[in-house]
């Protein structure tokens, strides 16, 4: 098992060697080059640009950019950024606790909504339950996260006139504060997250209640809560998890329109904003670290698989 | 999840595939779709949205003329929905409904070119793959596991950014949507392909003397045609979404093009407590047309493959 993970770590490293090599190449595979994309149309003197060119190391040949860029990377210098002029690992770290802990809260609701919602649709398969709730998660699967946002915002306006504060605080100093801002961002991802989680659950349950054990387990007299709960569930939870990771991209997509929506200073934002402000050492590094995170999600996941299913045994 | 599937997966398999074959003949094209439209009524309700989507598009021009979705008019800001504007004007004085409207070509234009080309390019390649094998197929499989490790949203924001945005960069949205679905259209051809290019038939095929390009286009593809007409639907909706998302984030389609996503932002935020009703229908579009391709995809998928989970 020691073996199998440390074989994993390694094998993450050509992975995210290939998404550093493709952001760079999506990066400067454009006709002319980023400076001139970024001061296009506008009266620049020809020394501002090749100040900046310089600044970029552009004036480079490409090869040797490359290896310029991932040597830096490295040693986790991700370059300064063109539009704040602060450093760029500074920029992403003031802004990450935020996002993280969007993701994280989403994430738990997502599962607290998709795991008892799914496996009351499938012991009620087929009545008015099922039904409700297959159309809940299809109306998550339709509406964009950030409309759901729009308009939950617009409710407790209209309701309470009330709107999330607009100053992050951070749980340890005010978890009320924290919670306040976050929860209705948390509900407009989370929502949407839970759609296909709440699916695949349903649909791996019923082909579990179908199982011989389940029989068995009927027969022996347990209480219909533990066979459903202990035997069929836990059975049905390895698709319900890779669902769960391969959904992930989705968390990040609706964390980028969410935060836009709730005005949220965190790293989709960050992102936004360095596209508007053709910031593009930014842009880069927001790129290759969601890209990473994602990649190191995966991993996690498969480590998850071991302690739901004692079965699987990675050699 | 049928239970003829669960315990025989190789004969659900061939009647899939039959099922699918005979659907290409031509009178059996049509049985099919009878058969889909009596007994898949939530499919159907998918393709009556569709299908609405689509009239909408066409007949844009009836219902009013271009100009009165993108030209300003300062005399009627903000109106609430009335019988001269039913679903009320925005903050440009432009009629919401006659936008939406317009705006199903900016989402068919978009959605429908970039799930084409991307599950079209997807599919050559998962073909390619998996025929050759080897050192070709290692090298796109690389490829495509790093182009999937990339978070689609977060793939199209750097392409867009790479491309520039801008008033009449429709094309580089589409291309921005396109990239990310690639990777995920050819992973499943190349699974659904490798065991086809070991089929019997296809040594049979090539010992006549076809050529590799024949036996992939005339034996290869037609067998892995039902998943890449499922993942077009299915990428179709995403494509939609994606596109109201990059255009709410401005960056994707700018004004003054009506878009569903472009309606949101700016306007629907800015204006949410004194002209909800910006925010809320371009946001029913939205979902609407997402829910029919969904729905329309989940039952063609049933129709087609019924191996395959419904998640």
């Amino acid at each position: 098992m020691r073996r199998y993970i440390v074989g994993r770590l390694l094998l993450m490293i050509p992975t995210l060697v290939g998404v550093a090599i493709l952001t760079f190449v999506i990066m400067r595979a454009v006709p002319g080059d980023i400076v001139a994309l970024k001061y296009a149309g506008s009266p620049v003197p020809q020394s501002v640009i090749d100040e900046e060119r310089q600044l970029l190391g552009l004036d480079k040949p490409l090869w040797e950019q490359f290896v310029v860029w991932m040597g830096d990377i490295a040693r986790f210098d991700l370059g300064t950024s063109l539009w704040t002029g602060n450093s760029v690992v500074d920029e992403i770290q003031v802004r990450f606790p935020l996002s993280l802990e969007l993701a994280f809260l989403a994430t738990l609701l997502a599962i607290a909504i998709a795991l008892p919602l799914g496996v009351l649709a499938a012991v009620r398969q087929d009545s008015w339950v099922d039904y409700a709730i297959r159309v809940f998660s299809i109306g998550g699967l339709a509406m964009p996260s950030f409309w759901i946002g729009i308009l939950m915002i617009l409710t407790t306006l209209t309701l309470w006139g009330w709107a999330p504060p607009l100053v992050f605080t951070p749980f340890t100093e005010d978890p009320v504060a924290n919670l306040a801002q976050l929860i209705l961002p948390a509900i407009a991802v989370g929502y949407r997250y839970s759609a296909v989680s709440m699916r695949m659950t349903r649909s791996t349950v019923l082909e579990v209640l179908r199982e011989d054990y389940v029989r068995t387990a009927r027969a022996k007299g347990l209480r219909e809560t533990v066979v459903v709960m202990r035997h069929a569930l836990r059975n049905a939870l390895l698709p319900v998890v890779t669902v769960i990771s391969l959904e992930f991209a989705f968390l990040i997509g609706g964390l980028v329109v969410t935060e836009q929506v709730f005005n949220l200073n965190g790293i989709g934002k960050l992102l936004v904003d360095a596209v508007a402000h053709r910031d593009y050492t930014l842009i880069q590094a927001i790129v290759l670290l969601l890209a990473a995170v994602f990649v190191l999600i995966n991993f996690l996941v498969d480590m998850v698989y071991v302690v739901l299913d004692p079965r699987i045994r990675y050699s | 999840m049928t239970d003829l599937a669960r315990h025989a997966p190789a004969e659900a398999d061939d009647i899939a595939r039959q099922r699918f074959m005979e659907s290409t003949g031509n009178r059996r094209f049509w049985r099919f779709w009878r058969d889909f439209l009596t007994q898949r009524p939530l499919g159907t309700a998918g393709a009556v949205l569709i299908i609405l989507m689509l009239l909408a598009a066409a007949f844009a021009g009836l219902i009013a003329p271009y100009e009165k979705a993108v030209e300003i008019n300062f005399a009627d800001l903000l109106l609430p929905p009335s019988p001269d504007h039913i679903l009320g004007t925005d903050h440009l004085g432009r009629d919401v409904f006659v936008r939406i409207v317009y705006g199903s070509r900016t989402a068919l234009l978009v959605g429908f070119t970039a799930s084409f080309v991307g599950c079209t390019l997807g599919l050559v390649l998962g073909v390619v793959g998996a025929y050759f094998g080897g050192r070709a197929d290692q090298l796109i499989q690389r490829l495509m596991d790093v182009l999937i490790s990339f978070p689609l949203i977060v793939i199209a924001i750097a392409v867009v950014a790479a491309l520039g945005t801008g008033e009449d960069k429709i094309g580089n949205v589409i291309a921005a949507i396109t990239v990310p679905i690639i990777p995920r259209v050819a992973r499943v051809v190349r699974s659904s392909a490798l065991s086809i290019v070991n089929m019997p038939y296809i040594e049979a095929t090539r010992s006549v003397g076809s050529g590799a390009v024949r036996i992939m286009f005339r034996h290869v593809v037609p067998n892995v045609f039902a998943p890449y007409l499922i993942m077009l639907t299915a990428f179709l909706a995403q494509a939609i979404l994606l596109e109201a998302s990059l255009s709410f984030l401005g960056l994707g389609v700018f004004e003054p093009t009506p878009s569903w996503g472009l309606m949101l932002r700016g306007a629907g935020t800015q204006f949410l407590e004194q002209a909800p009703w910006i925010a809320i229908a371009p946001g029913v579009a939205i979902s609407l047309a997402v829910f029919g391709f969904n729905l329309f995809g989940d039952s063609l998928r049933d129709a087609l493959d019924p191996r395959l989970r419904t998640a």
